[in-house]
């Protein structure tokens, strides 16, 4: 028998749920309401809501400083370029680990993720001066590649997760058909592995556009993405909250956007195998 | 196209030895089952000949080539898998075209094939559907068109009939022995069931713990299994097998005696015994006997229907003609 839910328990576990989920949001929203106040308004106190003259000043401001174009440009390349570089490296090695696993698989699973735990900023300095020997600070494609190196291991991860649900026997099938090993996964493993590859790289470009330490760290004006953008607004001198939150609001709303479209293929992916 | 030796072949998981030294010749056209209990390696030897499995020793010839370190692909052969392992991506049309796609066929040959294939198995029109539309029987016949249409040196298939029900299993059953008839190409199909294996073969091998413990036709084993196993194991009911005095009687450490050559009298005969449970097949009656003081349980089988119930006194006499002997090594002894 299915358990039975009352209406007035719906109710409250509806309620809750909003709570919740509005918690959640508030600063978001917070940020929103407060890039369309004027700066006294914005740090007037008690706060105010939502009864304020709204104003779009902070954006033509905003938008005269500093060249968002170019932010949004380098944030796209940035995260778009360390997605897809990752994707092309964690394919063949989540294949080889789940279809080929050695005795040392599983350690070696672990120990990418291990250098998750490792705090970046041990890893600064070295970095740093690889990356002033090799000429690549401030450079988009440095940074590219660093990115994709910081998230590799949970791409990788993903993609060895979900190829372990895709029967062993299809691709012995390929094999068989003749495929050679390109062949087995470019037309058979990955078409089947689309959700899972969707999931992976919308979860990835979302962590790469919202990377701050490397991207503040390596950066200066030529290759700095929107993280940067906002940090500029963030000055010693005091702070402009309300431009600080139109900035800001420009930084996330392409990623919130695209985050809304979709969210039914990132909690697909993000829950796969898990519901069977 | 299609002689398939192997040669003190061995394969390994670990420590574990799965497969001893063996060696098996496969003729040219010849339908080839690989039969024995789960676990026996029979799957294990199909998928070293596929090439999904590497030997840890001795060599695979296919058509006197060494194909020992090929990869599966450059084997020639066509496998069905018992899970059928269709591309659930693909319209039947593409996973019929995959390995000639693969071999780079131009489109209008494929397409030829694919028609071919398609009227041959039925499955014209699905041609444009995905296997999850299909039912069981349907997907199998995809996955034996996959196989046809790479005019393989030899078809393998893993236990193809295991996911489908029993009135499927016989149809598709005929249909593949057709398909032999029809291309006269070496198949080598594994099973666990030994009516499919007597049914289709042209030549049984019958495998335990990687062991090949006899080669031969399927009559062969029915008349003259090599071994105690062989004899349990080719046959339904299973041959009654009997130690002890009875045995040492007919000069033997073991005697067996099938069920169709016992014959029953309420009257008299041999051993005596008492009825436990008889099924009723209609052109067949199988009883089973208790209390015979021989073995724990004999199975009898009667042509025709037979009016026995439980408990009654029955008694059994051996076709002598037709008894098999065996030594204490469990080895056949004429």
């Amino acid at each position: 028998m299915a358990r039975a839910v009352t209406t007035q328990r719906k109710a409250i576990n509806t309620t809750f749920a909003w709570i919740i989920g509005l918690l959640i949001f508030f600063p978001i929203l917070w940020t929103i309401l407060t890039s369309f106040k004027t700066e006294a308004q914005a740090i007037s106190d008690p706060p105010i809501f939502l009864f304020f003259d709204w104003t779009t000043e902070n954006y033509s401001t905003v938008m005269e400083r500093s060249n968002y174009g170019r932010f949004l440009w380098n944030s796209i390349i940035i995260a778009g370029g360390s997605t897809i570089l990752g994707i092309m490296i964690a394919i063949p090695a989540a294949w080889s680990m789940a279809f080929v696993p050695s005795r040392r698989t599983k350690d070696i699973l672990l120990w990418m993720l291990s250098t998750k735990m490792l705090p970046a900023v041990g890893v600064l300095y070295p970095i740093y001066l690889l990356f002033i020997q090799l000429g690549l600070l401030d450079n988009v494609y440095g940074l590219t590649f660093i990115l994709m190196l910081i998230n590799l291991p949970i791409i990788v991860w993903m993609l060895y997760t979900y190829f372990r649900e895709i029967p062993a026997e299809i691709l012995e099938a390929a094999r068989m058909d003749g495929a050679g090993l390109k062949s087995e996964i470019l037309y058979v493993l990955t078409p089947m592995a689309i959700p899972g590859i969707a999931s992976t790289l919308l979860l990835n470009f979302i962590l790469a556009w919202n990377e701050a330490f490397w991207t503040l760290n390596l950066t200066a004006a030529q290759a700095a993405p929107l993280t940067a953008f906002i940090a500029s607004y963030s000055s010693p001198e005091g702070l402009f909250y309300a431009k600080l939150s139109a900035a800001s609001t420009m930084a996330i709303a392409p990623i919130l956007i695209m985050g809304w479209f979709s969210q039914k293929q990132l909690v697909r992916g993000l829950t796969f195998g898990a519901v069977k | 196209m299609g002689q398939i030796s192997l040669n003190q072949v061995t394969k390994s998981f670990g420590d574990v030895q799965v497969i001893p030294p063996l060696d098996l010749d496969i003729n040219e056209g010849e339908f080839v089952v690989f039969v024995g209990p789960s676990g026996c390696g029979k799957s294990t030897l199909l998928r070293l000949i596929a090439g999904l499995e590497d030997t840890t020793s001795g060599n695979i010839a296919i058509d006197d080539k060494d194909a020992t370190a090929l990869p599966p692909a450059k084997r020639g052969l066509a496998m069905v898998f018992q899970s059928y392992a269709l591309y659930p991506h693909m319209s039947v049309r593409k996973n019929i075209a995959f390995p000639m796609k693969m071999a780079g066929i131009d489109e209008a040959s494929q397409k030829a094939k694919i028609e071919a294939a398609a009227s041959a198995l039925n499955l014209t029109d699905y041609l444009d559907r995905k296997p999850g539309q299909l039912s069981g029987g349907q997907r199998q016949r995809v996955a034996i068109g996959r196989a046809i249409v790479r005019e393989p040196a030899a078809f393998l298939f893993d236990e193809p009939l295991s996911n489908l029900d029993a009135a499927l299993r016989v149809g598709m059953r005929l249909e593949i022995m057709e398909l032999h008839e029809k291309l006269k190409t070496t198949m080598i199909y594994v099973t666990h069931d030994q009516v499919e294996a007597m049914t289709m073969a042209d030549k049984i091998v019958v495998l335990q713990a990687g062991v090949i413990e006899q080669v031969g036709s399927p009559l062969e084993l029915y008349h003259k299994p090599r071994n105690r196993f062989v004899a349990g194991f080719i046959g339904s009911p299973k041959m009654n097998l009997i130690d002890g005095p009875e045995a040492q009687k007919h000069g033997a450490a073991t005697i067996g005696v099938r069920p169709e050559h016992l014959s029953v009298s309420k009257t008299e005969g041999l051993w005596e015994g008492t009825v436990g449970v008889a099924e009723h097949l209609g052109s067949d009656t199988f009883i089973h006997v208790h209390n015979t003081g021989l073995v724990d349980m004999m199975t009898v089988r009667i042509t025709g229907d037979i009016e026995v119930r439980h408990g009654d006194k029955i008694y059994l006499t051996p076709d002598s003609t037709q008894i098999h002997k065996f030594d204490a090594q469990g080895l056949r002894q004429e």
